[in-house]
């Protein structure tokens, strides 16, 4: 399977009136097609500043994109113009976000709202899109969808909301749809009804997602790779299975011990990091998770270590073996 | 386990919302049953978990038990007093033993307060400790009690980030030597990494103070990890209890088993392998439950009885109760 999206070196900064927020520190990853990439990482570490900027929807100003490429099917989406990049959004590269609540129009139906998307990307006539509509609302599955189509967004629960801005990622059969935390406000029924959707409908039509969450528990049900991000850098990469079991950045492996499981009886203390996540404006020298970490040597705090290899298709970005206990 | 003596008792608990239309003259309508027919008992030192999605009436039910909203009906006993029939003065004073931590960090600390007057304001509401310098004594106590530098009691709550909020939750919380907390989701508002660090403080000053929890909250992983016993809620009924093994090893009702197959495993094998029930649908509206069983419109096992006769709250096993036909 080839790549259809790489994104090379990204930098993303912010000028504030306390500074400039270095949100994402040269980041680089592939999407695959037809896999899931999975990003996860706590508020503030870039995830969600790192998937705008391949849509191109950060705010310039305050925000910058200073460095780096985006290449979608091998075309840099940082170069291209707003009319064209327009065209991309929508149609190859779909966004579902985290409240579906803020992101629906309040005064428009959600029949309206999904097939504004199709009219606007498909050109075709008002009765063709609401065919569409309705199917795409049957598909994520809304009972009564034709009723339904000229509700509003307040008539419908929060797992239906997500569903219908689902509905409209889809609209345009996306080749990449972006999930951004979208089942983080969600009862964990209603969670497992999403992911579940969105699995049958990837094995539907083929694309590919990127879903982005803080939840590893989501992440290991979903996700074919995984990224861990933290405070702007991504400290760890891996297939699913190898991060999960074979974790090798202290603070993925940190973040596995601190979670109790649902199966398990095992009721010993739970692993904590101590702290919080660094200020992103006065980031300090070296690796940034230096200071929380249990591991961390003389060199730590100096040089900021770069993600690299450490066996097959697995990289992380650490100075010390944490497995065998020394330093590499 | 025989020794163990109730702290708090809450028998037929009923909290009604009102729906009212009109402006001037208002009519009652309807009414949101958000707790209807609660009863449960919580053991001294034990931490009782109480879980439930979104809108079914668990927060609502540590409210009323708390007696922050007054109930429609049923009783609250604490310490031999009945909550719910006292008021003004004796209800101050029962106040000072029972304290709640709310779930948003930011919104439950006042902005315009110094540290030292929140985590204070208990010490002289109730009159507990008189004089300046004794009290900034005891809140400095407080907060190293709770991990935090006493030096920045005069700093605001923008000052500190989300965990370190909650810890200021927790003592003020703690400021009245109360025997009772109620624990209104107290973490998940909070970053995964942060999330133990307040959890193991929580435990650590169970073993300390000897403090009793009623622990709300929709994260069952860590529900099991926290809790001595566990309740279900469903559209403001308790659909099942038990202590936390039984209850999480052999869930009966079916409600529990679809909740509990829900809940993400932070494993990718044993994840993609275990069998997933998926509930079709969302939870009702409490305005107007369904008949019989309130769980039945989504039950993938219900029968005819279930749509007409309210299950009976049965103890099927050593304390493991539910409310269900099909059991």
């Amino acid at each position: 399977m080839g790549a259809l999206l790489e994104v090379k070196n990204l930098k993303v900064q912010f000028n504030t009136l306390e500074g400039v927020v270095q949100a994402v520190n040269g980041v680089s990853f592939i999407v695959e097609k037809g896999k899931t990439l999975g990003i996860v990482g706590e508020s503030g570490c870039g995830k969600s500043v790192t998937v705008l900027s391949v849509m191109r929807l950060i705010a310039e100003p305050p925000g910058k994109i200073s460095s780096g490429e985006v290449l979608f099917e091998g075309k840099d989406l940082l170069k291209i113009d707003k009319i064209h990049m327009q065209n991309i959004r929508g149609q190859e590269i779909a966004m579902v976000f985290q409240d579906p609540m803020t992101s629906l129009n309040p005064v428009l139906t959600i029949g309206k709202q999904i097939s504004e998307a199709i009219i606007v990307h498909q050109h075709v006539s008002n009765e063709e899109a609401f065919k569409q509509t309705v199917n795409l609302l049957e598909l994520v599955g809304i009972p009564q969808a034709e009723a339904r189509y000229n509700d509003f967004p307040h008539q419908f629960s929060g797992g239906m909301r997500q569903r219908v801005m689902i509905a409209m990622g889809l609209s345009c059969n996306p080749s990449l749809l972006i999930a951004d935390e979208p089942t983080t406000s969600l009862d964990v029924t209603i969670q497992a009804q999403i992911v579940e959707l969105t699995k049958s409908l990837q094995s539907k039509f083929g694309m590919s997602v990127i879903w982005i969450t803080h939840d590893l528990g989501v992440i290991a049900e979903i996700a074919d790779r995984v990224i861990v991000m933290y405070a702007g850098y991504i400290v760890e990469e891996a297939d699913v299975f190898s991060i999960f079991e074979n974790p090798v950045h202290p603070y993925t492996l940190s973040l596995l011990k601190s979670l109790p499981r649902v199966d398990s009886r095992r009721y010993e203390r739970l692993a904590i990091i101590p702290g919080s996540p660094p200020d992103c404006i006065h980031m300090p020298a070296g690796c940034p998770f230096m200071v929380r970490c249990g591991f961390a040597i003389e060199r730590c705090g100096v040089e900021n270590p770069l993600l690299e290899i450490v066996e097959d298709d697995h990289k992380a970005a650490c100075w010390v073996d944490v497995k065998n206990g020394r330093a590499e | 386990m025989t020794d163990r003596q109730i702290l708090v008792s809450v028998k037929r608990l009923k909290k009604y919302f009102p729906i009212t239309r009109g402006i001037l003259i208002q009519r009652e309508v309807g009414s949101v049953k958000a707790v209807d027919d609660v009863s449960f008992d919580i053991y001294e030192g034990e931490t009782l978990g109480l879980v439930g999605e979104s809108g079914c009436g668990k927060t609502t039910c540590g409210r009323t038990l708390m007696q922050l909203y007054r109930p429609t009906g049923g009783e609250v006993w604490f310490d031999g007093v009945d909550l719910t029939k006292t008021k003004g003065q004796n209800l101050r004073q029962m106040r000072k033993k029972m304290q709640m931590i709310f779930q948003d960090p930011y919104a439950s600390l006042n902005p315009r307060w110094t540290i030292a007057r929140i985590v204070g304001e208990s010490l002289r509401v109730h009159k507990i400790i008189t004089g300046k310098k004794a009290q900034d004594d005891r809140i400095k106590q407080l907060l190293e009690l709770v991990q935090l530098n006493p030096s920045q009691l005069n700093r605001y709550p923008h000052e500190f980030s989300g965990g370190q909020r909650q810890r200021i939750g927790v003592a003020r919380a703690l400021a009245s030597n109360p025997d009772f907390i109620v624990c209104d989701e107290p973490i998940s508002a909070l970053d995964v990494s942060i999330q133990a660090q307040v959890v193991n403080l929580l435990e650590d000053l169970q073993d300390k103070v000897g403090l009793t929890y009623l622990f709300i909250a929709h994260d069952l992983s860590m529900v099991r990890h926290i809790c001595d016993r566990v309740a279900v809620m469903y559209l403001g009924v308790i659909v099942e209890s038990g202590q936390r093994d039984e209850l999480y090893d052999h869930p009966l009702h079916p409600y529990t088993k679809a909740l509990l197959s829900a809940v993400p495993i932070p494993d990718p094998r044993a994840t993609r392998a275990r069998h997933r029930i998926i509930l079709e649908g969302d939870v009702p509206s409490p305005a107007n439950p369904p008949k019989g069983c309130r769980f039945h419109p989504r039950c993938p096992i219900a029968g005819e009885e279930c749509k007409v006769i309210v299950p009976e709250w049965r103890e099927v096993a050593s304390e493991h109760w539910v409310a269900c036909h099909k059991v």
